[in-house]
């Protein structure tokens, strides 16, 4: 049983990763670039939301659309000004310039919010657990709504970009860029969308991970945001089933291994396994092969 | 010729230089299309038809020239922006979404055009090429050489463009193939379509072409009537080979 309980603990975190992984995948796919910031954007939208429960006095469901709001507003605002620029410019180039966007981002909040960790507010997802086996293995509520959130932002986004005008559009422009402009659609307005909706799941993630580990402080982006980029990796950097299945398992292998082996560990383990993974497969589980342009 | 030159005109491209950062590919290029006209661009590869066509759709900027098309300067306007004005490129090496199906494919290529058209000009394109009906539902890359320059110019034609141009649509293609090809572009003709048409295989681009212009190192050197062209010893000696 104890068993069972730590993989819905791995089954939680790991959904909180895919859905981080979501944001680093959907812009690698499609603006080609890493962007290192979007963890720190996960934090931004934790605080808002923890503002809002707190100082605003707003119900918990504004909270969280006030966060995606302003994160959204962050990632699009961050693409233009910063990564726009640098379209035609090296990866290495718009790499340090995302290291630098990231450490912005804390040292803003550093300045805003101060260095003290806050205390997430608990009860902002305020669904009722249960328990199961005659109360052997206890299920949150936090568990309960990061779980189905996962799975209704997969089955959204799935639904989006096999299905729609612009989901395709997306999709065009993550495979040829010059071609997609043929077609008449708008390379930077594509970009943008992107980040919009990666960052508004930022937001999401923010809450759903303050609400399960309830400090925050400027630095709580960065780990989760490794560890994201990680599962995205993992999965096959640039597919979006690949985020999902690369952030539950390695939410299920950090939480295994810090229950069974080791808590100094499980991270080296985590990353052991990445390393592994790729030895063998280089683009990751559901990674595509490139094809070469002949 | 004369009967031509009363064709409104179409696309003028004035005396543009092209720049790849400091390699001048394009040194002052000027032709025009009149309206149902086939001219041909043709010339040695690295002679600078592709940037050309690039250019003329957007791709590119010119660093100096003027390109007008149906009576407007276009010759800032971004290639998402001259679909929408009728001007389509089915560009070298095709470049279809390989990941996409053959019906996304040619959805995609209606981008610029309300919904309400797409099942429309589908049945069109399914008409003119009715194996692209049967591989409807498969993956473009796993399709044949062939029915991906068929896929490639398709996805051109959902665009309803009143300028096709086709850069190289022969280009790796087995002789049967290119045959078909050249049939389907003389076929478009006699529907009223204006192409625009770029090849390396100037026997064949000549032959179905009204006009041609011959492209060297990034200007123009000789241009005129296509049978003209073709029975010319120069032209003759330098791109077809005998
Ligand atoms: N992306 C590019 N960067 C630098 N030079 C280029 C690029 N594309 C083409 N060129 C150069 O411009 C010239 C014209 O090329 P191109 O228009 O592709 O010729 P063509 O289509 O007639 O074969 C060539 O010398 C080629 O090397
Ligand atoms: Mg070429």
């Amino acid at each position: 049983m104890a068993f069972l309980s730590s993989l819905v603990n791995g089954l939680s975190l790991g959904s909180i990763y895919a859905i981080i992984a979501l944001g680093y995948t959907m812009v690698y796919g499609i603006a080609k670039m890493l962007n290192f910031a979007h963890g720190d954007v996960i934090m931004v939208g934790a605080y808002i939301a923890f503002c809002g429960a707190q100082y605003w006095g707003l119900p918990p469901v504004m909270c969280v659309l006030t966060a995606m709001l302003v994160c959204t507003v962050l990632g699009v605002t961050i693409e233009r000004l910063a990564y726009r620029p640098l379209r035609q410019a090296t990866s290495l180039a718009v790499l340090i310039t995302a290291i630098g966007m990231s450490y912005l981002l804390q040292n803003l909040a550093l300045q805003i919010w101060g260095a003290n960790p806050k205390s997430f507010p608990v009860d902002l997802v305020a669904l009722p657990g249960f328990t199961l086996f005659g109360g052997q293995l206890r299920i949150s509520g936090v568990t309960l709504v990061t779980v189905l959130a996962n799975i209704v932002i997969m089955a959204a986004l799935t639904f989006f970009t096999s299905r729609t005008k612009l989901g395709k559009a997306m999709r065009c422009v993550s495979e040829d860029r010059g071609a997609a402009e043929l077609m008449g659609i708008s390379v930077n307005r594509t970009i943008s969308l992107t980040f919009a909706i990666g960052s508004a799941l930022a937001a999401i993630a923010g809450v759903l991970l303050c609400s399960a580990y309830p400090t925050l402080q400027p630095t709580t982006g960065s780990m989760p945001g490794i560890k994201a980029f990680t599962a995205a990796v993992f999965g096959g950097i640039g597919s979006i089933p690949g985020a999902m299945v690369g952030g539950l398992l390695l939410g299920i292998i950090e939480i295994l291994s810090r229950a069974y082996i080791s808590t100094e560990l499980a991270d080296a383990i985590v990353f052991a396994v990445l390393i592994v993974v790729l030895l063998v497969k280089p683009t990751g589980l559901l990674g595509k092969q490139v094809r070469e342009k002949v | 010729m004369s009967e031509m030159n009363q064709q409104e005109l179409l696309l003028k491209v004035n005396d543009i230089h092209v720049y790849y950062g400091a390699i001048h590919a394009i040194k002052g290029v000027s032709f025009e299309v009149r309206k149902n006209e086939i001219v041909a661009l043709i010339g040695a590869n690295g002679a600078g038809k592709s940037t050309t066509l690039n250019t003329v759709a957007g791709l590119l900027k010119p660093r100096s020239g003027t390109i007008t098309f149906k009576g407007e300067n276009v010759t800032a306007v971004p290639a998402s922006k001259m679909v929408f004005r009728g001007l389509a490129l089915c560009p070298e090496g095709r470049r279809i979404f390989q990941q996409m199906t053959v019906r996304e494919n040619l959805e995609m290529g209606a981008y610029s055009r309300p919904n309400a058209e797409i099942e429309q000009a589908m049945e069109n394109v399914f008409g003119r090429f009715p194996r692209l009906k049967e591989r409807e539902k498969q993956v473009a890359g796993t399709l044949s050489g062939g029915e991906q320059q068929m896929l490639a110019m398709g996805r051109a034609l959902m665009a309803r463009p009143e300028l096709l141009m086709l850069d190289e649509p022969s280009m790796g293609l087995a002789p049967i193939l290119v045959e078909q090809i050249f049939d389907i572009i003389r076929e478009l003709h006699e529907s009223g379509a204006t192409i625009l048409l770029v090849e390396q295989n100037a026997q064949m681009a000549l032959s179905v072409a009204d006009r041609a212009y011959v492209l060297e190192t990034g200007s123009i050197g000789m241009s005129g009537p296509a049978k003209q062209l073709l029975n010319d010893d120069a032209v003759r000696r330098a791109y077809l080979g005998h």
